[in-house]
């Protein structure tokens, strides 16, 4: 019978890899897993962290830019567009960063419903993410607790 | 090189990180932490000046290239013009073929594309010969 510590390993396993696999993570955050170590062991936690918090604060300018109806600067917009993709970028947030390209695209056709349609979609994305990363670090400390050690996952 | 990261605590090199993003400055500083590069991290373009106006100096530069007050253009020729003699290495999302040019003909060593990795950056540190692999 499977020890409680083997079957928290296990879905710790499943659930990584099922992040990969359904598009929400990519390869920077495996890159990002590689640079935590016993003297930042939460450092990939405070980096999402930032990420997320980087994320509400450029949705809330997009939106705000959004909200001037009749007057929509799109190139305010689209340099908060460029941001978020750089941060998403930079967290292996693969999903976030493929809106914020399309997102781009509107905002360079001057799309007013495609920014909104997109703003939407971000603002849904990020969300989603954040709480399946929740989940992730949950099960992380949940396998620290039982006395087990956090299992090295290949994609 | 799976699991090899290179410890280069004993060259003493030290690097500048000039990104607006507190995601990216974090991420940046700890690759360079993780390499034994000591680091500091500045905001924009005209911090990288001041810090340097100040009397700092650097073995690697790590340039973005969209920052606000004073981008990465603006610096780079900036720091060139003040005798800056060290490495920069431009690293940004943007890589169309006339931006990249504009950027390195500011004055940059290098070129990367984000996101850095580990990898990306040994690269950076081999062809800037800051590094050299045994």
């Amino acid at each position: 019978m499977d020890t409680l510590v083997a079957q928290l390993q296990r879905q710790f396993r499943d659930y990584t890899i099922s992040l990969y696999h359904q598009g929400f993570l990519d390869d920077q955050f495996t890159e990002l897993k590689k640079l935590q170590d016993e003297c930042s062991p939460d450092f990939v936690a405070e980096v999402v962290s930032l990420f997320f918090e980087d994320c509400e604060k450029l949705i809330g300018n997009m939106a705000r830019a959004l909200d001037q109806t009749g007057n929509v600067d799109f190139s305010l917009v689209g340099s908060s567009v460029h941001q978020l993709k750089g941060s998403s970028s930079s967290v292996g947030a693969k999903r976030v960063k493929g809106l914020c390209v399309t997102f781009k695209e509107c905002c360079d056709s001057q799309s007013f419903e495609g920014c909104v349609r997109c703003l939407q979609q971000v603002d849904i994305e990020y969300k989603s993410l954040k709480a399946k990363l929740q989940d992730l670090f949950n099960l992380e400390q949940q396998i620290v607790q039982a006395g087990g050690r956090i299992p090295q996952v290949d994609i | 090189m799976a699991g090899e990261v290179p410890n280069l605590e004993a060259s003493k090199l030290t690097a500048l990180v000039v990104d607006d993003n507190f995601v990216n400055q974090s991420v940046h500083h700890k690759l360079l932490d993780r390499l034994g590069i000591k680091n500091d991290v500045v905001s924009n373009g005209q911090e990288a000046v001041d810090v340097h106006c100040s009397g700092r100096n650097y073995d690697l530069i790590l340039m973005d290239m969209d920052m606000p007050i004073m981008n990465g253009i603006q610096a780079t020729r900036r720091l060139r013009e003040m005798g800056i003699e060290s490495k920069i290495a431009g690293v940004t999302t943007r890589a169309e073929e006339e931006e990249v040019k504009e950027f390195m003909e500011a004055g940059l060593n290098d070129f990367q594309e984000k996101p850095l990795t580990i990898s990306k950056l040994v690269s950076i540190l081999h062809n800037l010969e800051l590094y050299v692999q045994t």
